[in-house]
């Protein structure tokens, strides 16, 4: 073949100039946002001040003061800089990064802005972002098990609040450690309802996973007000403590955020990096990623595509019980009607902007906890704008790449179908 | 000498069907066994009941002597059976190597996937058997010729003795067939025995050592390739004797019906798909593109169609600009469309035959009047073309869904050709069809040029394109390489320019 195609003719990748364009005019419109809304409403001798001490740490770090003008028109600057670029050049295959960079720089002006003539504890908003996080991003984890095997579980949300629940009433009756244990177990549960319906009975699996939803906040909400909310010792389970890992969370600055927190915020961190090394470097994992990509391929190979989603279902639906405990046992020590307020389906989406990928979930996790963590902060600063409006933010930067203007994800080839031999 | 593989009365119904009835074969050591039929005539069926896929309702299997239950790929391949499937069974976001491991994983301490062990393996193996490729290769990312390496080497790595090839070549440049076939040669040199699964008589007869044909999922016969000729298994396959060339008068072109120029359009991924391409098509003439499948010749149709809008370029039909016209008013202005894919584009399944026979001409007067269907004049309307396109099905009333492939591409065809039409887009107009209803289909196609229509043919079938065509264009990459006579041209120009080749490097 080699020898007789001697004249190859490569299509040119096309690039669209539209593209360039557009983003250049978003990199230049975010600049001059920085300007009109930030820099024209602080008067010259105002002064910002980061606080990068969360509270509750050994290190003492001095505050971060600095003017807040200049800062922003610094900011504003560099902005243009890159929006100009990207309109006479482009940036190529960097114009996403160069996106994230842009997109970093407003963020930080408009923390300049809020801040100035104030304080604002930046360390604090870190900390509590990496907390909102742990959900989101281990709801993703449970999205990822199940979709890379070729099933879609929009039930993450429902396994959540049922896992909470059990969470909340075991704990109470038995211990926290059992109230985790049985959390995980009503995840797997609904996982086995899940899977039998959607690959043994081949039930279309938006509307199974609609199902459970719909089922966990009916029982829950029906138990929780019968039971829960009479009967106090049924609803205290307690919660996990906070452990500081040795050494590391000595570190100045990052220490407090990453290194001082329960074993909830840990165990996300561990399973991403468990999860990526399962998925990318075992048997397992390859196995699994066939199943999920081309059914037909791995069955010719040998390969047992049901069982090999039903595991995948199940150890989703751990996950996802796992996300639920957090709830109670990580966050409040308590049961609460529908507390899992739609992070199950916020995961899904951290799962989509992660790329079916853990570390990229764990990225798309934070950055949502970020924003959540933002508004909660809102009301301190005196910033004349409606916290609800900036906790729109994340699902906003959601609708924007599922459209496509940042990229393609690739989603598995054989996401949603159930698995037929002719 | 005994057989490496012996099928013996292998039978298997489906509800309706007798897909199998009895089936024996008996494949010898180092030989290439041609199983020939038709499409629906039963070959596959058997194949992936040898392969595990399907469990026979009778019969039975020997390998090398011995008595073989396959209940699933699994008992397949330990006995050393291995089949590349029509439709690849590859991942495209999978390297080669982790392509050809899946299934049968070297690991390494710790549980971990020993890709580089592997890799080592798959070049010991290109060595051996001259099947050149790159173990880090995405699987996407390789021309189909390579991915077929890619199967047969996933053979080998789990040591597989008989090769099942189904239908190798239907999506291979006729250089690339050749290729095959000389490694086709290497293996059975080496000991394998290979079972190739076709319908195409050419490479029966240039590179099987023995035949068996099926029709009708029965054995008809089997022979010795010195003992026959095409003519001979033709007849076999089909039940009668069919003319294997239509006649054709000569040409006579007219005035310029369609008019393209400098054309560049993207495909669904935004790339671009084709580029620089030009031509025209005169009434009474069919100009055939030809080119392995994924060249452009798709996004080509749809602009003609006006399916897609071009981004750069002019298509203009009789004199007209119709280069960002809506399907509509293309459709209007006399242009009649055979899609690629049948059941997706040209067909809606579940409606009946009368139904997908006005679904172009629906809101018009007689079959509309002003919001009311005619219903009595959109029945008598299908009762006449079902006799006269000779679509075989029990009522007009019937789904499309129930017909044969053959006949789906009747009604399609009858729909399209009972329209007036100066410009007929025929895009594979024949995938998949038995040889009967290509004789057909090809006799209606050169009648509809004989009245004065523009035709505009694409196929992967370089023999449809060398029949039916009175002018050659051979699109590569989304460019059309040459456009050429096709009296005076040959199968191996137009076979070297679908590879690439232009016309002044040889």
């Amino acid at each position: 073949m080699t020898q007789t195609t001697a004249t190859i003719i490569k299509p040119a990748e096309y690039i669209s100039p539209t593209r360039r364009m557009v983003m250049g005019i978003i990199f230049l419109a975010l600049s001059v946002g920085i300007w009109v809304l930030f820099s024209r409403n602080v008067t010259a001798d105002m002064q910002t001040t980061f606080s990068l001490y969360p509270g509750g740490s050994k290190v003492i770090v001095p505050d971060w003061i600095f003017p807040s003008l200049p800062m922003l028109n610094i900011l504003a600057l560099v902005g243009s800089a890159l929006g100009a670029y990207q309109l006479a050049r482009g940036f190529g295959r960097q114009t996403n990064a160069i996106l994230g960079v842009v997109s970093g720089i407003f963020i930080f002006a408009f923390l300049v802005w809020g801040a100035s003539g104030g304080s604002l504890n930046l360390a604090g908003l870190l900390k509590v972002a990496v907390v909102r996080a742990v959900p989101l991003t281990l709801g993703a984890l449970a999205g990822i098990l199940c979709e890379r095997s070729g099933v879609f579980n929009i039930a993450i949300e429902g396994m959540m609040l049922t896992a909470a629940f059990c969470a909340a009433l075991f704990g109470s009756l038995v211990n926290i450690w059992f109230g985790l244990f049985t959390a995980i177990l009503a995840g797997a549960l609904m996982a086995l309802v899940l899977a039998v319906l959607s690959i043994k009975y081949k039930v279309n699996q938006i509307i199974s996973g609609t199902v459970i939803n719909i089922f966990a906040t009916g029982i829950t909400s029906f138990l929780s007000a019968k039971f829960l909310q009479k009967y106090e010792a049924l609803n205290n389970s307690g919660r996990f403590g906070t452990w500081d890992v040795p050494g590391l969370s000595q570190i100045p600055f990052i220490g407090p955020i990453l290194f001082s927190h329960n074993i909830f915020i840990y165990a996300m961190f561990i399973f991403v990096i468990l999860m990526t090394v399962a998925l990318f470097y075992t048997r397992w994992g390859l196995r699994t990623r066939s199943v999920g990509e081309h059914p037909k391929a791995a069955d010719t190979l040998g390969i047992n595509v049901n069982r090999t989603r039903y595991i995948s279902v199940l150890l989703g639906g751990m996950m996802a019980g796992f996300a639920g405990a957090y709830f109670v046992l990580g966050s409040v020590g308590r049961f609460d009607e529908v507390m899992t307020a739609g992070r199950g389906f916020v995961g899904l989406a951290a799962m989509i902007f992660g790329n079916y990928n853990p570390v990229g979930s764990l990225g798309a996790g934070m950055l949502f906890g970020f924003a959540d963590s933002l508004a909660s902060k809102l009301a301190i600063l005196k910033v004349p704008i409606p916290n609800k409006f900036l906790e729109m933010g994340p699902y906003i930067i959601t609708m924007i790449v599922l459209a496509g203007v940042v990229g393609r994800g690739q989603p598995p080839a054989a996401g949603g179908k159930p698995y037929e031999k002719e | 000498m005994e057989p490496v593989l012996e099928l013996k009365g292998i039978t298997k119904r489906f509800p309706g069907v007798l897909a199998n009835d009895h089936i024996s074969l008996s494949l010898m050591h180092g030989e290439i066994h041609a199983l020939l039929g038709e499409n629906g005539a039963g070959k596959t069926t058997l194949m992936n009941i040898l392969y595990g896929l399907y469990k026979p309702d009778e019969g039975e299997i020997f390998v090398n002597g011995k008595k073989l239950v396959v209940d699933t790929p699994n008992d397949a391949i330990k006995a050393g059976v291995g089949m590349v499937h029509q439709h690849f069974m590859l991942i495209p976001v999978f390297t080669v190597t982790e392509n050809v491991m899946l299934g049968n994983e070297y690991l390494k301490a710790g549980g971990f996937l020993d890709r580089k062990k592997v890799a080592a393996r798959i070049r010991e193996i290109s060595q051996q058997y001259n099947l050149q490729v790159d173990p880090d290769a995405y699987v996407k990312d390789l021309p189909v010729g390579i991915q077929q390496r890619v199967e047969i080497i996933k053979l080998l790595f789990r040591n597989a003795n008989i090769l099942i090839l189904d239908e190798p070549t239907a999506v291979l440049t006729p250089q690339e067939v050749d290729e095959l076939f000389n490694i086709m040669k290497t293996l059975v040199a080496k000991g394998k025995s290979i079972i190739l699964i076709t319908h195409k008589l050419r490479e029966v007869m240039e590179f099987a050592d023995q035949t068996t044909v099926i029709r009708g999922g029965r054995v008809i016969g089997t022979a010795k390739q010195s003992e026959t000729n095409q003519l001979m298994l033709a007849s076999m396959m089909v039940g009668r004797q069919i003319l294997l060339n239509i006649e054709k008068k000569d040409a006579d072109p007219k005035e310029v019906v369609l008019d393209v120029k400098n054309l560049k359009v993207l495909d669904t991924h935004h790339q671009i798909a084709v580029q620089n391409v030009s031509f025209e098509v005169r009434a009474g003439e069919v100009l055939g593109v030809a080119g392995v499948q994924g060249n452009g010749q798709t996004e080509l149709v749809r602009a003609m169609t006006g399916l897609d809008h071009p981004i750069e370029g002019k298509i203009k039909l009789m004199g007209k600009d119709i280069t960002h016209s809506s399907v509509k008013e293309i459709t209007e202005l006399g242009t009649a469309h055979i899609p690629e894919d049948r059941q997706k584009d040209g067909l809606v399944l579940a409606y009946s035959i009368e139904d997908n026979l006005i679904l172009n001409t629906w809101y018009k007067e007689p079959f509309a009047h002003n919001i009311v269907l005619q219903r009595k004049v959109i029945l008598d309307n299908a009762n006449q073309l079902i006799s006269k396109f000779d679509v075989r099905t029990p009522s007009p009333l019937t789904a499309t869904s129930n017909l044969s492939g053959g006949n789906q591409q009747k009604v399609i065809v009858a729909r399209e050709f009972s329209r007036p039409i100066k410009l007929l887009v025929a895009s594979q107009p024949t995938r998949g069809l038995d040889v009967g209803s290509i004789e057909y289909i090809h006799s209606r196609i050169i009648e509809k040029r004989d009245d004065g229509c523009a035709v505009l043919l694409v196929s992967t079938e370089l023999d449809e394109i060398m029949q039916l065509s009175d002018r050659i264009a051979v699109m590569y990459r989304g460019q059309i390489l040459a456009i050429v006579d096709a009296k005076t041209t040959t199968r191996e120009s137009i076979g070297l320019l679908m590879a690439g080749v232009a016309p002044e490097d040889h």
